[in-house]
Parts: structure tokens; sequence; C-alpha cells
């Protein structure tokens, strides 16, 4: 079987994006975002541990007896996010702490278990860890756009360095308070999948109910 | 007493796992259409998580912290690092134990609880609660109560969300917003009105 490798490493990020199609490793996309810093650590953090796990379960898929692939996988992936995790504390110890137990929650998100389970058990695994990487991109792509969007506007730089100058410190900005806190997230993708889904229209759910336009009644004057 | 009180009132409502945490938030979007799934899926969330919680507290206390080992004679060992693989192995055994266990002696419970509870092993409001107990290094007692909190607390939110969706089906919303976006924008106003208890010192 011929497989296309761009397409399997180009197709997550947009068409089959795994936060906002998949609905896959939507809680980590909430909580980090609030700084840039944060939110390329997270993102370095799950795309390896996506990439690498897939390739290792693709490896060993045809020795895994199906009554007890959830643990076998889930061993695998532990140790992969034990391995990110004192990497982060050893040379990014503040955003280890403000990452708190985010990086240790890598291992039950959706999207790391969904796609071993989906892809890397059934395919070969040079596939398997484009797949990861894709996935991995994905995830990458809509976390940068909201963490640079709440970060910008919320706080009024990129990085921690100031890019629009705050009107406390003598300039014409007033920060949004809103975009810091953990709500404005859900506002953010909401706002995102809108987007999208009116540029793809192919995206967009079948309404479960839909509003039946009666004749009007006529009425006799 | 008082003390533990407090810290079930903090668990459910100003520390709520869901809405303010984000944590579970891929089984709270998929599982809440009906409120009687919803509400299924809640109770077997609390009871697993006041069960994990106080046996990874136990474990954390006597096995794997910095110097926990003393009692065997290992002072200077310190197995920290091996935290994450003991607690989502605890987890996913815990799970199993309380299927099988609920397949032998409650069956009723275990056909309206049976499809939920594999799930819950990888729902991240169980590991995410476990490492809170580790990092804010509750003992047992107050891990007993923040398991149940939390668990009552995460219950609470996804039964409150398949209430508004229920609802929200009739409703006329812009193609590029029907189900997930809408559903993502509602958690969001929840989250807001959540955030009304977070002032509260307790």
């Amino acid at each position: 079987m011929a497989y296309q490798h761009r397409k399997i490493l180009f197709d997550p990020i947009l068409d089959n994006n795994p936060i906002i199609l998949q609905v896959l490793g939507i809680c980590s996309a909430l909580a980090v975002t609030s700084k840039l810093s944060t939110t390329i650590t997270m993102c370095i953090a799950l795309t390896v541990v996506t990439a690498l796990s897939n390739a290792a379960i693709s490896v060993v898929r045809n020795h895994i007896p199906s009554s007890i692939r959830i643990i076998v996988q889930m061993t695998i992936i532990s140790s992969l996010v034990i391995v990110a995790d004192q990497f982060i504390k050893a040379y990014a110890f503040t955003i280890s702490k403000e990452l708190s137990v985010f990086v240790g929650l890598i291992i039950t998100n959706c999207i790391v278990m969904g796609r071993a389970e989906a892809y890397a058990m059934k395919h070969p695994p040079l596939p398997s860890l484009l797949d990861g990487l894709g996935n991995g991109l994905g995830y990458s792509a809509l976390l940068l756009v909201i963490g640079t969007i709440r970060e910008l506007l919320g706080s009024g730089s990129l990085f921690g360095y100031p890019i629009l100058l705050l009107e406390r410190d003598g300039g014409w900005y007033v920060p949004n308070g809103l975009l810091l806190l953990p709500p404005s997230a859900f506002f953010l993708i909401g706002m995102i999948i809108w987007v999208v889904r009116s540029w793809k229209p192919a995206q967009v759910e079948e309404p479960e109910y839909r509003i039946h336009h009666a004749p009007r009644p006529e009425v006799a004057s | 007493m008082i003390d533990l009180i407090n810290l079930f009132i903090k668990a459910v409502f100003v520390e709520n796992l869901a809405l303010t945490f984000f944590l579970g938030m891929c089984t709270f979007l998929a599982v809440s259409k009906q409120i009687g799934t919803a509400l299924g899926l809640g109770i077997a969330v609390v009871v697993v998580q006041s069960l994990t919680i106080p046996i990874n507290n136990l474990i954390y206390q006597f096995l794997i912290r910095d110097g926990a080992l003393a009692w065997t004679g290992l002072s200077g060992m310190n197995l920290s690092f091996l935290g994450l693989i003991t607690y989502i192995s605890v987890i996913a055994a815990v799970v199993q134990v309380l299927e099988m266990f609920l397949d032998r002696h409650v069956p009723s419970l275990y056909n309206s609880l049976g499809i939920f509870l594999p799930l819950i092993t990888v729902n991240c409001a169980i590991l995410g609660g476990c490492l809170f107990m580790v990092e804010r290094d509750y003992t047992f007692s107050e891990s007993v109560t923040y398991g149940v909190g939390s668990g009552v607390g995460w219950a609470l939110a996804i039964v409150a969300m398949a209430g508004v969706r229920e609802k929200l089906k009739y409703s006329d919303i812009p193609d590029g917003l029907q189900g997930l976006g809408v559903a993502f924008i509602t958690a969001g106003l929840m989250a807001l009105g959540f955030m009304a208890f977070s002032g509260i010192q307790l």
C-alpha cells in the first residue's frame, strides 16, 4: 500500500484538525494558552510525545494482545511523558511551574490516545510517525493562534515583550482583562470553529432539529 | 472538621475541575447531549474519583515521595519521577476492578454505567485530580474529601451543561456554529458564571 506522506503530514492541520473537527485534546488547549511561552512549550512537548508514541506503538502493534492494548498504549505514552516532564523541569523550570499539572496530563490527552488507537494500531511505523507529527502540528497551529490573540490583546505583549504600549505605562492600549481569564479560550475556539466552517462548509454539522417555516394562516381582514 | 467541609465546598464550586481547570473537557463536550447519560457518567466519575485519589494518596505518601521509603531502610530514595506512570496504572486498575465488581454484584448499575466506565480511564479529570492532590500535598482525610468533592463538582457541571444543550437544539443557530461551536460558547458562558465563586475565601 502506497502512502502519500505529504498528505498524512499536512491533512490534520486544516482539513482534519484534531481540536476543531475531531474534538480531541481540548483540556490543555484552554488552560495553557494565556501566555505564548507556556503555549509553545506545551505544543512542542505534545507534538514530540504524539509522534514518538505513534511510532513506538506501531512498531509493536502486531505483538499487542487486543484485550490489554489500552494498558500497553498507556504505559508507552506515560513513559514518554515522564521523559518530557523531566526534560522541561531540567531546562525550563519556571515554565514547568506555570504549566503545573498540564504536562502530566498529556498522558490523558485524547489526541495521543486517539491517534494511537485509530492510526498507529493499523499502519506501519513511518506513516504513523508522520500522522502523529501532523496531528501534533494541527494542535499546535490552533494553540498558537489562541495564545497569540490572548497574550497580545490581554496583556499587550508577546513572549513577555511589550508590543502594544499599555495605558498605565503612558501608551494608548487598554488591555482586555477578559482574555487572560480562562473562559475567553472557549469563546475564541468557538469563533475559530465558526470561521473555519464558514470557509469549508463540508465540515458543518447537521442540525438535530430543523425549524420549519409554516405557511402563515390566512386571516380575514 | 470545619477544614474538611471548607475543602469540600472549595472542590465543588470554587475550584470546579470542569469549569475552572477545564479537565475532562473531551468527555464533557461529547457526552453532554442528554441529561440521562450525563448523569450516568457524572455518577461514574464521582465513584472512580473518590476511590482513586485516596489510593494514590497512600501510594504517594508511603512509596514514592522523597524519603518515603525510610521505613524499609532506604532513606535516600526519591521515586517521585515514577509518579505519572503509577497514578495512571492505579486509575486503569481501579476502573477495571470496579467494572468486574459491578458486573458480578450489581448488574443493574453495571448496565446503566457500563459503557461509561472504560471512558473514564482516559478522562483527564481523574488524573488531574490525582496530580493536584500530589501538588498540594493533601493528607489522607483531605484527599478523601477532595476526591468526593471534585467528582461531585464535575458531575454537577456536566449535568448542568446537558440541561442547557437539551434546550439549545431547538434554537436557530448559524450554520458554522452548529453543534460543536455553540457548545464551546455555552461552556464559556457557564465558566464565566462559575468565576463568580472565585472570590470566595474559605
